[in-house]
């Protein structure tokens, strides 16, 4: 059995109106992730936000998965998972809509209205497919092609400009499921930047978004949830050498 | 709110349009079609769809939705007084569902178009294996999530029924060009039985395109340009 690191999130959050103290055991909830992965941090993001106690558990993803991880998400063998109730869930974005179905009591993760929920829906989608794809491509992809996945990724970022605005977050005035499916724009795009010497987003050109991902980050819900810098940097630092030393 | 002028840009043979077509026939809703000529773009889905460019669009009150499967999931929300629940009712029921339209669309259906374009038996085999394996976590997900019923979501088509059945005819087309069985009663019983199942309901026939018309269609589009 692998090893896993665990750790209890069960103090309050600013924001926690739910239940607390001790849930039995099929009420449970667990999250399979990898601290520095922007996916895996979504669902912990939302489940704070909404203060819902978790089990985290940390699953070496590239090295040995665990047969939890692969009885619980055979099919893509991938973090993040939720388990509760003794069910698994897996893929971010539909697990934080299972978080918005189930736990009725906190702040929503989407709008009310079936209209603004489309659109919110939408971007997220955009993120993820557009922009998340095209970003692990610029930077870490086959060298032949980043350039080209750069303009794309640029693309992307300049209809998610568009998109926000003078908008707070891409939700509103609060955080929404876009804000957390940005969650890679707003906090590890910086970094990657600073240690690749790669620049995709630039302050000038992008002023909502920077103004954005200063709020986001700023939140006191999130910053909680965010990987540490030094941490990200250092792992990062490794793929940028190998890439430069194979040529 | 339901009122409000509906109308829908897409075209007959896009298995993505016949998603949202099928979900406003269950709910009852009168839509006006606006076909796009192949090969071309109007200005209105430039308008509407200024990001993607792409169909289908549904127009409510001139609102344009885009993405398939998330038009589906408005039209539910919108007109959810009206039909059966396109969506199951518990939250997992739900996220079963989502997961696997995610499925279908990233991995199920990019196997199924790979079929088309494989050469030489060694690339054709791979790409069997490939679909055979989704194929049997399809029928799995089918006895999971349909529970006895006829439909993956239930008593009535539904999300997910949605969006595997609009590949249907496309399947078939595939099937014949490539004169292989791709949904074997064999393999996969029960997705067999659901396919006659969603292809005979009255939301469905009167949009899923014949066999027939389609595999020419295809056979234009997908034509070698002459040297």
């Amino acid at each position: 059995i692998a090893q896993e690191n665990t750790y209890t999130q069960t103090q309050r959050t600013e924001n926690q109106t739910g239940l607390t103290g001790k849930m039995n055991q099929e009420e449970q909830v667990q999250v399979l992730g990898l601290w520095g992965s922007p996916f895996s941090k979504r669902v912990e993001m939302v489940l704070q936000l909404k203060g819902i106690p978790y089990e985290y558990i940390e699953e070496d993803v590239y090295g040995n998965k665990s047969p939890m991880l692969l009885k619980y998400n055979p099919i893509h063998k991938k973090v993040p998972v939720l388990v509760h109730n003794g069910r698994s869930i897996a893929e971010s974005l539909v697990i934080v809509e299972y978080i918005e179905d189930t736990w009725k009591t906190g702040p929503t993760i989407l709008p009310q209205d079936p209209y603004e929920r489309a659109m919110a829906r939408f971007w997220a989608k955009y993120v993820d497919e557009k922009v998340m794809v095209a970003m692990g491509k610029a930077f870490w992809g086959p060298e032949s092609e980043r350039e080209k996945e750069r303009k794309e990724a640029y693309e992307g970022l300049i209809s998610l400009e568009k998109e926000i605005g003078d908008k707070r977050f891409f939700g509103g005035e609060t955080i929404g499921i876009v804000d957390i499916a940005a969650d890679f724009i707003g906090y590890w795009l910086g970094i990657v930047q600073e240690v690749s010497g790669v620049t995709i987003m630039t302050a000038e050109e992008f002023p909502n978004l920077k103004r954005w991902s200063e709020d986001f980050v700023g939140n006191n819900i999130i910053k909680e949830v965010l990987p540490p810098k030094q941490k990200l940097a250092a792992l990062f630092k490794t793929p940028f050498r190998s890439a430069a030393t194979s040529g | 709110m339901a009122s409000g002028e509906v109308k829908l840009i897409g075209a007959w043979a896009s298995p993505f349009v016949m998603r949202p077509r099928v979900a406003l026939n269950l709910k009852s809703v009168p839509y006006e079609f606006l076909q796009e000529t192949f090969g071309s773009k109007s200005e209105l889905l430039l308008k509407s769809n200024p990001v993607h460019k792409k169909i289908p669009v549904l127009l409510h009150a001139d609102k344009p939705v885009c993405e398939s499967n998330i038009i589906v999931e408005y039209i539910d929300e919108t007109w959810s007084s009206s039909g059966p629940s396109l969506l199951p009712s518990l939250p997992y029921d739900r996220a079963m569902a989502r997961f696997w339209a995610a499925y279908i669309d990233e991995k199920w259906f990019v196997a199924l178009r790979n079929f088309l374009k494989a050469e030489g038996e060694e690339e054709k085999k791979a790409v069997i294996a490939e679909f055979e394996e989704g194929n049997a976590l399809l029928e799995k997900a089918f006895i999971d999530c349909s529970k006895g019923k006829p439909f993956f979501n239930g008593d009535h088509i539904g999300y997910l029924d949605i969006s595997l059945g609009s590949f249907l005819a496309w399947l078939r087309v595939t099937e014949l060009a490539a004169s292989y069985k791709l949904l074997d009663e064999a393999k996969t019983p029960s997705l067999c039985k659901w396919a006659d199942h969603f292809c005979n309901d009255p939301a469905v026939k009167p949009v899923m395109p014949e066999t027939a018309k389609l595999a020419e269609f295809a056979k234009k589009i997908f034509a070698k340009p002459q040297a």
